[in-house]
């Protein structure tokens, strides 16, 4: 008995329902972050094994990208949210409520 | 046989990681526990023999990300619990499981159809890493430079807004002066948000 791809995608949809569920009920905005990190994670998981099991390359390249996208998110991501605690003295998502620069 | 152990054993650690990261109540246990998630997670990589995945991801992951995050902890204060003030969880749930369930469906439809045939095949005689990069090198060379450049964009975008007023060194004035900026910027402060 060896493993096929539903295993593999059982366990990545295991941990984008994590990230999920993360991003649904956080409201921190740094945790909020670690939770689209899960989510980002997740795909790359799947798309390892759809590579793997239909001899493609095609899956691991997407992955290749997503990490670099998911790398220069962080960044930006990180830059704007120091910004903002800088200004406001909060990380809470309902503190961006307010749409006035 | 060892396949099949170690995934088992790797699924429910990445799982269980994972969960801390998001139900923690603490900052720093939170990112503790998705560093070890990420590093969990490249296992899959290795056994789903794409080598060349599973070093990135513990490289740029648990190297990169996970610093830059450490980094950003820094400014904030990560010592006090995160008061969380959810509204109505019934619906949070509801709508995970919807969202999951039409994901399910997404991976679903490509496999049910099955007569897909491989665009780029792996050769097995290559190994991973020689694989990867001639296609990574011939197919997707645009896309690999236009990643450069994101970096590159990302990168300075970064700099200029987290680095704001990092030209001043309080590390080098005299305490007089330390005294003096500090006043100025609390000054800057109150006209600016009063």
């Amino acid at each position: 008995m060896a493993l096929i791809l539903n295993d593999y995608l059982i366990v990545s949809t295991i941990i984008f329902i994590i990230g999920l569920v993360g991003v649904l009920r956080r409201k921190n905005l740094i945790m909020l972050f670690f939770a689209t990190e899960i989510m980002l994670n997740a795909v790359n998981i799947a798309l390892a094994a759809i590579s793997k099991f239909h001899g493609d390359l095609t899956g691991q390249m997407f992955a290749f990208f997503i990490v670099a996208i998911a790398a220069s998110e962080v960044a930006i991501g990180l830059g704007l949210l120091i910004l903002w605690y800088k200004r406001y003295n909060t990380i809470n998502l309902d503190s961006l409520q307010n749409m006035k620069g | 046989m060892f396949e099949m152990v170690a995934f088992y054993i790797f699924s429910f650690l990445t799982i269980v990681m994972f969960l801390i990261t998001v139900m923690s109540k603490n900052v720093l246990y939170s990112l503790s526990s998705l560093a070890a998630g990420m590093i969990f997670i490249s296992a899959f990589f290795f056994l789903l023999d794409a080598d060349f995945l599973g070093v990135v991801q513990i490289v740029v992951y648990t190297g990169a990300v996970m610093a830059l995050y450490a980094f950003g902890m820094m400014f904030f204060d990560s010592i006090k619990d995160v008061k969380e003030s959810v509204i109505n969880p019934k619906i949070t749930f509801v709508l995970s499981g919807l969202i999951a369930l039409v994901i399910v469906a997404v991976f679903a439809a490509p496999i049910i159809a099955d007569n897909i045939s491989a665009y780029y095949p792996i050769h097995k005689e290559y190994g991973n890493i020689q694989d990867v990069g001639l296609v990574l090198f011939t197919k997707y060379l645009i896309p690999f430079e236009v990643a450069a450049v994101m970096l590159l964009v990302a990168m300075i975008g970064g700099i200029i807004l987290a680095g704001k007023k990092m030209d001043v060194s309080i590390t080098t004035m005299p305490e007089d002066e330390i005294d003096a900026y500090k006043h100025m910027i609390e000054e800057t402060k109150d006209k600016r948000w009063h």
